[in-house]
């Protein structure tokens, strides 16, 4: 279709014949000359032109005009590109369409396509019967009008599964001709697909509409050599392609999310690949659905169900088992059934239950330590299955003699009892069918099945009821009772072969799975599930989107497992008991064959090519050659230079911008510059102005102090906002306290454990000293506790007298604010520190405390105003003042200290203090 | 400064003043540049008739007793003359081409080439008066005259009607004897005009300057393309095809005419300066002070 050009009117084509006729008429004309006024003229009279070769047109600036006017000829002769074609045909019209989930994933442009399909029918007035294959109109032909099916065509969807072919053939044979046919097929070979062609062809002709969208299959998973794997198929094999398969599931809150992501590389040439998940098995068991990143359609997804599923189950045995042989130990026969369907642990009650495992097996056990019990107890409740195996012990031990507890769904009578043994009388007994009450209705019991010792249930009201298997005697052999949300099975016999053979039966596999303690290891036969009713939980729709399955009926468990899906038959997931079961649309044994059609029928493609109105193309492209020729004509009479100035300052203008924004700092850039270029304390914003406040003021006073004093000339304090602020600029971080101040967010907490571990101090003041020492429990205290808790904080003690705080400028011992408290902690000295004999100081070499706390309100007494008076009180008269000056020295040495660390700790100083103490 | 056309604090100022004192803006514009000049100094330095008192010199044998200043002579033992300053007045004629090829400019943000020539003449009229001098017009049948009323006649006859023709050339009605002479032209019209007003300015020993008033373009001449080159009235028609290839004969023979006038300043005693309108006029003006001074010499 491509490449077809047919024009509007071609009669004006014509005109080209007259473009010679124009090329000797612009040729023959020169350009205008300018006429410019210039008094120099007199000098140039007499001059005589050098060459003459501009009186006539340059031949390109000719062609370019000959191409403007041959453009606009064509352009006005209306040319169109893909010109549409009339499909001929009169009578009825049958479009059948697949409508499975093979068509899915381009619904639209088969919806598209219809309804262009339908669009030619209502012109030519024929009456159309729509037909989705997966869903066959009852009784006769429904010819409408084409308009009436175009109203309805949105309400259309792709069915889930597969049209049935047979029975679309067979109705088609029921149709009277002549009828045309056109089929919206999916691409795909389902059986019987000839019967259907044969049929529609001999009521008349038929054309296949066929998209080229690949078809794309995901089959269930399956688990092996642990890893979960997902083939993805395809029908087309020419490139290769990566598709991403999304694992879905709910995370530990319950919110539905990915799990996993796994990329199927198809190379070229293949029609299979797989994605292969390797997850936990915690995450493995949530997974809920795999699909097809980006695609639409149910072919795409597929559900899990307990055939992914391993859980986890906690085996416990009673006594010394080691001494045991392997065949006797209680717990071999469980293994070996459970190995290959969940994933076992061994160990002791109280460490398992901190795993929390889907199930716990306790064979033969009796008593349980009060914590076991009661965490036992805890873990049923929520949810878990606690299996019990009696034996010789549980026989022997008084457990549920008068009460069946929450641990036993029965209570037992003393003792057991013993049958078809040497020293009892009758034979060993075997089962009695299941009723269909019972989780294990339906399973065939074989007759090598016998027991010969079990323990005995107390009669009792509700023992029938709790009885899920008994003997042909009506003795219980299976109890089972609920508790919360979970439950308690009682197996009256031994977990080994001591008391029954139903251990070494398969019967017992499949009972333990019927209790889902073992999940099955793959599809489910039809035996499998007899006399089950499966209730649909989810349900699939064709585009793979998964709704509820509402109140929709159940399903015998028997068409579960072998009737191909239908409208019946949704995929989805279906729920039985503490068992699902899910059908997807595409199974393990899925194959994508192509469909092939006979020669004779025309197979015509999705996608259609939209006529394409050339006419606006051609006339700009003829302006654009005449602003050309007006340029070009400029260029050639000299009068350009104003034009070329013009782009020049454009172009400077467009330019400039850029050039003046690389300048500039952010205020980011600009607060981190003034925070390095001086040393500069920094306080944390609480939040609360009238605190901001005085930090500010007490950390201004302390600075003017430091400068005054010392070699140390801070610039202007700095607020901090925890949330927003880089904070390792800055060598020490005032904190005060506040008992309602908000705790920083995580990212908050990072910074400032970052910032205490690369050498920053944190200074908390909890303002508090005046009425509770450290640790009180005053409402800053208890803030302070919650604030520092996420802090990567080292044991602390008080400031021991011969810190080097008291010695890094002044020589301190109180370190007093506005109150007088000793209660002044900070990083423990380490434990081996010892004085060396004849030295005052122990040699503590290491770095600065990363946090020093007390509650003494420092800030309040460094405060000073802006001409230096000092803001708040502190103390009274001279004894007041004297404080206020301790108070500053405790500052100053604070800050020396962070800036020189443990200089002052160098031996090399001790001679002076020493002279200086006065010892 | 010299382009009333240009919005700044010293044009507006000038414009204002122009509007309350009925001075035309040329006026201004001349005051204005007149007074760039006499900020330096101005004087003869030399001793002669006037009022203002130059110096005491020894009394030499010849002066008479009514020169001898006694009040000075009276403090010493020799006797002094009193001189004072020569204050003779000078005639300065003023010509100003004023045909059409002088209303040319090249861009519209110069003056024209008239509007400057005007300039430089009043301003050179207004610095001749305050230095008390009279000046006049060549072409008007007047005779030169001193005071600010001069300068208002003068200006008004430069901005009165124009000469027709495309190219002027200098008519001297009135030129007295031993006065001082400048012609502003572009001096594109006949060339034995100018020799015949140069050599009766010689015959009457007439000095002075011809200054060559000439718009960048013509200088450079920056044409291309097919164009018809018409004189300012339209009188004179040219045609080329192609301009650029004209550019070198042009240049050549505007330098050839350059020459030539300057050959007859040469010949005559006059002084030749080129003055381009996109230069300040400034420049112009002292030279022609300099100029006119040192032929007085």
């Amino acid at each position: 279709m491509i490449g077809s050009l047919a024009f509007a009117t071609p009669l004006l084509l014509t005109a080209l014949i007259a473009l010679p006729v124009l090329w000797w008429i612009l040729r023959a004309v020169p350009p205008a000359p300018i006429r410019r006024r210039f008094p120099g003229v007199a000098l140039l009279l007499g001059l005589k032109d050098a060459d003459s070769q501009t009186d006539k047109t340059p031949w390109w600036l000719l062609l370019l005009r000959i191409a403007a006017v041959a453009a606009a000829i064509v352009g006005f002769a209306g040319p169109v590109l893909n010109p549409a074609t009339v499909r001929t045909g009169e009578g009825p019209l049958l479009i059948v369409m697949d409508a499975s989930w093979a068509s899915a994933r381009d619904w639209s442009a088969r919806a598209d396509r219809v309804a262009l399909l339908l669009d030619e029918a209502s012109r030519a007035g024929r009456p159309v019967a729509l037909v989705a294959l997966t869903d066959l109109p009852p009784g006769e032909l429904p010819l409408q009008s084409a308009n009436a099916w175009a109203a309805r065509l949105p309400s259309l969807s792709p069915a889930p599964y597969a049209p049935d072919m047979a029975a679309a053939a067979d109705w088609a044979a029921t149709l009277e001709g002549p009828l045309e046919s056109w089929w919206i097929a999916d691409g795909l070979d389902h059986a019987g697909r000839d019967d259907l062609t044969a049929a529609l062809r001999e009521l008349g002709p038929l054309s296949v509409f066929q998209g080229d969208r690949d078809v794309l299959a995901l089959a269930p998973p399956r688990f092996e050599d642990g890893a979960v794997r997902a083939t993805l198929a395809r029908l087309g094999s020419e490139v290769a392609l990566t598709y991403e398969v999304v694992a879905h599931g709910l995370d530990p809150a319950g919110i539905p999310r990915d799990l996993a992501r796994s990329e199927a590389v198809f190379e070229a040439g293949a029609t299979e690949t797989e994605a292969v998940f390797d997850l936990p098995p915690e995450l493995r068991n949530r997974i809920t659905r795999f699909e097809v990143a980006g695609l639409r359609g149910a072919g795409t997804v597929t559900l899990t169900d307990d055939g992914l599923q391993r859980r986890q189950v906690a085996l416990i045995a009673g006594g010394a088992s080691d001494e045991q042989q392997a065949l006797l130990s209680p717990l071999h026969y469980l293994r070996q059934a459970l190995a290959p369907t969940a994933d076992l642990m061994e160990g002791a009650l109280s460490d398992m239950l901190l795993a929390s495992p889907d199930v716990i097996i306790l064979a033969d056990i009796a008593t349980l330590s009060p914590e076991e019990d009661q965490g036992l107890t805890e873990w049923v409740e929520r949810g878990g299955l606690l299996v019990r195996f009696a034996g010789p012990r549980l026989a022997a031990s008084d457990v549920a003699r008068d009460a069946a507890g929450t641990l036993m769904p029965v209570r037992l009578r003393e003792g057991g009892r013993s049958v078809g043994g040497a020293m009892s009388w009758g034979e060993p007994k075997q089962l009695r069918p299941f009723p269909d009450t019972s989780p294990f209705f339906g399973l065939e019991i074989p007759p090598d099945v016998q027991i010969s010792a079990q323990v005995m249930a107390q009669p009792d009201p509700e023992l029938a009821a709790r009885t899920i298997a008994s003997l042909t005697d009506g003795t219980p052999l299976v109890t089972r009772a609920g508790h919360g949300q979970g439950s308690v099975v009682l197996f009256h016999v031994t977990a080994n072969a001591d008391w029954s053979t139903l251990p070494l039966s398969g019967l017992f596999v499949q009972m333990l799975e019927r209790l889902a303690i073992s999940t099955r290891p793959a599809t489910p036969e039809a035996a499998d599930l007899e006399g089950t009713v499966w209730t649909p939980d989810q349900v699939l729709d064709g585009f793979g989107t998964l709704r509820d399955a509402g109140t929709r009926p159940g399903v015998p468990g028997e068409t579960l497992a072998v009737a191909p899906l239908s409208a019946d038959l949704l995929p989805g997931l279906y729920a039985s008991d503490n068992r699902r079961i899910a059908r997807n649309v595409v199974t393990a044994d899925t194959l994508l064959s192509p469909a092939a059609w006979p020669t004779a029928v025309p197979v015509e493609g999705m996608s259609v090519i939209a006529p394409t109105d050339l006419m606006a193309a051609f006339l700009m492209g003829a302006l654009v050659l005449l602003l050309i020729d007006a340029i070009a004509s400029l260029w050639l009479a000299g009068r350009l230079s104003g034009l070329a100035r013009g782009a020049a300052v454009l172009a400077l203008v467009v330019t400039l911008p850029q050039g003046g924004q690389a300048q500039g700092l952010s205020p980011e850039d600009e607060r981190a510059l003034l925070a390095t270029s001086e040393v500069t304390l920094a306080y944390v914003l609480t939040g609360d102005t009238q605190i901001d406040e005085t930090s500010r003021a007490g950390l201004q006073g302390l600075s003017n102090t430091l400068f005054q004093r010392t070699s140390v000339e801070p610039s202007p304090p700095i607020g901090v906002d925890l949330e927003r602020d880089e904070l390792a600029f800055f060598p020490m971080l005032y904190w005060p306290v506040t008992p309602d101040q908000p705790l920083p967010s995580a990212a908050a907490y990072r910074r400032l454990n970052d910032y205490l571990r690369s050498g920053g101090m944190i200074v908390f003041d909890t303002r508090d000293a005046h009425i509770g020492g450290f640790g009180s429990g005053t409402p800053e205290g208890r803030r302070l506790r919650t604030l520092a808790a996420p802090l990567d904080i080292p044991p602390l003690e008080p400031v021991p007298p011969d810190h080097i705080l008291t010695r890094t400028f002044y020589l301190l011992q109180d370190f007093p604010g506005r109150h007088l408290s000793r209660d002044v902690w900070l990083e423990a000295s380490p434990p081996d520190a010892e004085a060396v004999e004849g030295m005052p100081f122990r040699n503590l070499n290491d770095g600065v405390t990363p946090v020093l706390i007390g509650g003494n309100d420092w800030a309040a007494a460094w405060a000073q105003d802006d001409s230096g008076r000092p803001l708040l009180p502190v103390g009274r008269g001279a004894t007041g003042e004297r404080q206020r000056e301790i108070a500053m020295r405790f500052g100053i040495n604070l800050v020396m200290y962070v800036l020189s660390g443990n200089y002052k700790s160098d031996q090399v100083h001790v001679p002076a203090l020493l002279e200086r103490l006065g010892q | 400064m010299t382009d009333a056309a240009l919005h700044t604090p010293d044009s507006l100022r000038s414009r204002s003043e122009a509007v309350a004192s009925t001075l035309p803006a040329l006026m201004a514009d001349a005051q204005h540049l007149a007074a760039t000049v006499l900020l330096g100094v101005h004087g003869r330095k030399r001793a002669g008739m006037g009022d203002e008192f130059w110096q005491y010199r020894p009394a030499q044998a010849g002066d008479g007793y009514r020169q001898v200043d006694w009040r000075r002579s009276a403090r010493s033992d020799g006797h002094f003359i009193r001189q004072t300053e020569w204050q003779a007045a000078q005639s300065v004629m003023l010509g100003v081409d004023d045909a059409a090829s002088m209303t040319f400019t090249g861009h519209r943000n110069r003056p024209s080439k008239l509007r400057r020539a005007q300039t430089i003449a009043m301003a050179l009229a207004i610095v001749s008066v305050r230095g008390g001098e009279r000046v006049g017009l060549t072409h008007l049948p007047e005779p030169p005259r001193g005071g600010s009323a001069q300068l208002m006649r003068m200006a008004q006859a430069l901005m009165d009607g124009h000469e027709p023709g495309d190219y002027g050339a200098p008519k001297p009605q009135m030129m007295p004897m031993g006065s001082r002479a400048v012609f502003v032209s572009d001096f594109f019209g006949d060339v034995a005009a100018i020799e015949a007003a140069l050599g009766r300015a010689a015959d009457r020993e007439v000095r002075g300057a011809l200054v060559q008033v000439l718009d960048p373009d013509e200088e450079v001449f920056p044409y291309d393309g097919r164009t018809v080159f018409e004189s300012m009235t339209g009188a004179i028609r040219f045609e080329t095809l192609k301009a650029k290839s004209l550019r070198d004969a042009y240049l050549a023979r505007l330098a050839e005419r350059k020459a030539h006038l300057q050959e007859l300043c040469r010949r005559t005693g006059w002084r030749y300066h080129l003055h381009h309108t996109d230069q300040p006029a400034e420049p112009t003006l002292l030279w022609l002070y300099r100029a006119l001074e040192k032929v007085r010499g």
